[in-house]
């Protein structure tokens, strides 16, 4: 398919397992930890999606996602958040910040795969 | 109850004032003798009591109607069904009142992750951990085709993530085990003082003897990696270098040999206040005594454990602790023996005062300042004729009913102790 897709995750192990299965699927993925030049990253790369984790360092993930969608470049761009905080207001947070799909750790892999390409081609 | 307390009611029918509280309301069924006495200790007839528990189990079995969206005609033969089937209808009421306490409980917990950073943070290590085993080990096990540099950096990937959640998963146990008193991880500016504290069983020689600085001790603490932790541990070694040079180690222990542990005389004899003494008391190596120091707020600025009193990591401790007696009187010391509810009762004397801190400013409010020292008892629990005051760590962790200093639900024993 030969999209783009930036993961911004701080776990390494995390890093290495999402960007081996999309890599496999033919996804070309970037990766970024740092939260506080998140949004600069986006900006600069433009990817297809972002995967994007809710807790990180400088900066969390519904800040980042709240910037994104203040920009009418980003404001339709597919993100698809990961985290471990599962509560319910978690989520309520994530979706009113504008969020395409939220998924709690632990995923399954095929989850996460079939949600990057459902959420691509939605936003075709 | 009536005027009866409820404690005396307890005594005096030969049960405990937990297990009255469940009768009372109506979380235990009784009959037979026991029904006898509590109506004869009241001067009732028993089958006021038992029409009363009636009443409220009908009450149970239309609360638990309504909430499955029986309909009125069904739900109004409630009466009828505990007539017909007794020990369904216990059954089922008890069930229902179970299901509403949990419910509570799940929501209480619930409550506590969303604003408890440190279980937040415990929590947040050990799902995340897990995603990435979870994640790692199903590409080892689905893909065949896997190269033999993924293979291997992923099965590392696994054995360190394995070793992360063990020791995740272990902080977490120990941080939930309040009654253990193990250290929790480090997550707060105040636990990474707490942990260097401890690190040096809190007493700081170099400090006393003038071969050490504090400059020296905060930069080589690996327990204080964040700038507030450093600024905190500044403060309070600069109390102890401070607090030794009136009231030295050796002079102290001298001291303790002719007076014993009369904070009174011993603060005397230094010429210092009480809480200076009991700060110095709580250094003493062998005496095995905690410490607490709260502000006027009930803030917890300091905090020495001791094992069997459970000194909260957040949020409020428990009003009836004596440290917050003395707020109101500063200069008055107190003495009080007291109790926590653990499982084997031991009992602590517990010396309290408080004192005025900070420079004094023309209509500002003064600053006050409480120490609590705690001192096992020995023989405990049966350590003689002297009351002794139940207290408890918190309330979200006191398992006490029918507390009147109670504040929050309990996260413990029957759902929601005493509420």
């Amino acid at each position: 398919m030969g999209k783009h897709v930036l993961l911004v995750e701080d776990e390494t192990n995390i890093i290495e397992a999402i960007q081996f299965l999309l890599s496999r699927e033919g996804w070309q993925v970037d990766t970024h930890s740092d939260g506080a030049t998140a949004v600069d990253k986006v900006r600069n790369m433009r990817p297809d999606l972002v995967v994007l984790d809710y807790m990180l360092p400088g900066k969390n993930g519904i800040d980042i996602l709240t910037e994104l969608r203040a920009d009418p470049d980003f404001e339709r761009l597919p993100v698809l958040m990961l985290t471990a905080r599962g509560q319910s207001r978690d989520r309520d947070l994530a979706e009113r910040a504008g969020v395409s799909r939220f998924m709690t750790k632990p995923f399954s892999n095929t989850e996460v795969v079939t949600a990057v390409r459902d959420l691509v081609q939605l936003a075709q | 109850m009536g005027r009866l307390k409820q404690s005396d009611l307890a005594r005096q029918i030969g049960i405990s004032a937990s297990y009255l509280n469940l009768i009372e309301h109506n979380r235990r069924r009784i009959g037979g003798k026991l029904l006898l006495d509590i109506a004869a200790a009241l001067g009732v007839e028993p089958t006021v009591l038992s029409e009363g528990a009636e009443a409220a189990l009908i009450a149970s079995l239309q609360e638990a109607a309504q909430r499955a969206n029986m309909s009125d005609s069904e739900s109004g033969r409630a009466e009828e069904f505990a007539g017909r089937f007794p020990g369904w209808a216990d059954v089922l009421a008890a069930a229902h009142r179970k299901i509403a306490d949990l419910e509570r409980t799940v929501e209480t917990l619930s409550d506590r992750l969303a604003h408890d950073p440190e279980l937040a943070a415990s929590v947040h290590e050990v799902l995340s951990t897990a995603a990435s085993i979870r994640s790692t080990a199903s590409i080892l096990a689905e893909d065949k085709t896997i190269t033999e540099e993924w293979r291997n950096r992923f099965h590392t990937n696994i054995d360190a993530d394995s070793r992360r959640l063990a020791d995740s998963s272990k902080a977490l146990v120990g941080f939930l085990d309040t009654e253990t008193g193990e250290a929790a991880p480090s997550g707060s500016p105040q636990e990474e003082v707490a942990q260097f504290l401890a690190a040096h069983d809190y007493g700081f020689v170099s400090l006393e003897d003038g071969s050490g600085s504090v400059d020296n001790l905060v930069s080589g603490a690996p327990e204080l990696v964040s700038v507030q932790s450093r600024h905190l541990a500044r403060t309070v070694l600069n109390r102890v270098v401070q607090d030794s040079a009136q009231v030295g180690m050796t002079d102290l222990q001298a001291a303790l040999a002719e007076d014993g542990v009369d904070v009174i005389a011993l603060s005397d004899r230094f010429g210092v206040s009480v809480p200076h003494m009991m700060r110095r008391l709580a250094a003493v190596p062998g005496l095995d005594a905690g410490l607490v120091v709260s502000d006027r707020a009930g803030s917890l600025l300091f905090r020495k454990d001791i094992e069997g009193f459970t000194i909260p990591r957040h949020g409020a401790a428990c009003p009836l602790w004596p440290l917050f007696q003395v707020m109101g009187q500063p200069g008055q010391v107190i003495r009080a023996r007291v109790q926590m509810p653990t499982r084997d009762g031991v009992v602590f004397d517990c010396f309290a005062a408080a004192e005025p801190v900070g420079p004094m400013v023309f209509n500002a409010p003064r600053l006050l300042e409480a120490a609590m020292l705690i001192l096992p008892v020995p023989d405990s629990p049966t350590a003689g004729d002297v009351p002794v005051q139940d207290i408890g760590p918190a309330c979200r962790i006191c398992p006490r009913g029918g507390c009147a200093g109670r504040r929050e639900p309990s996260i413990l024993s029957d759902g929601f102790g005493g509420f």
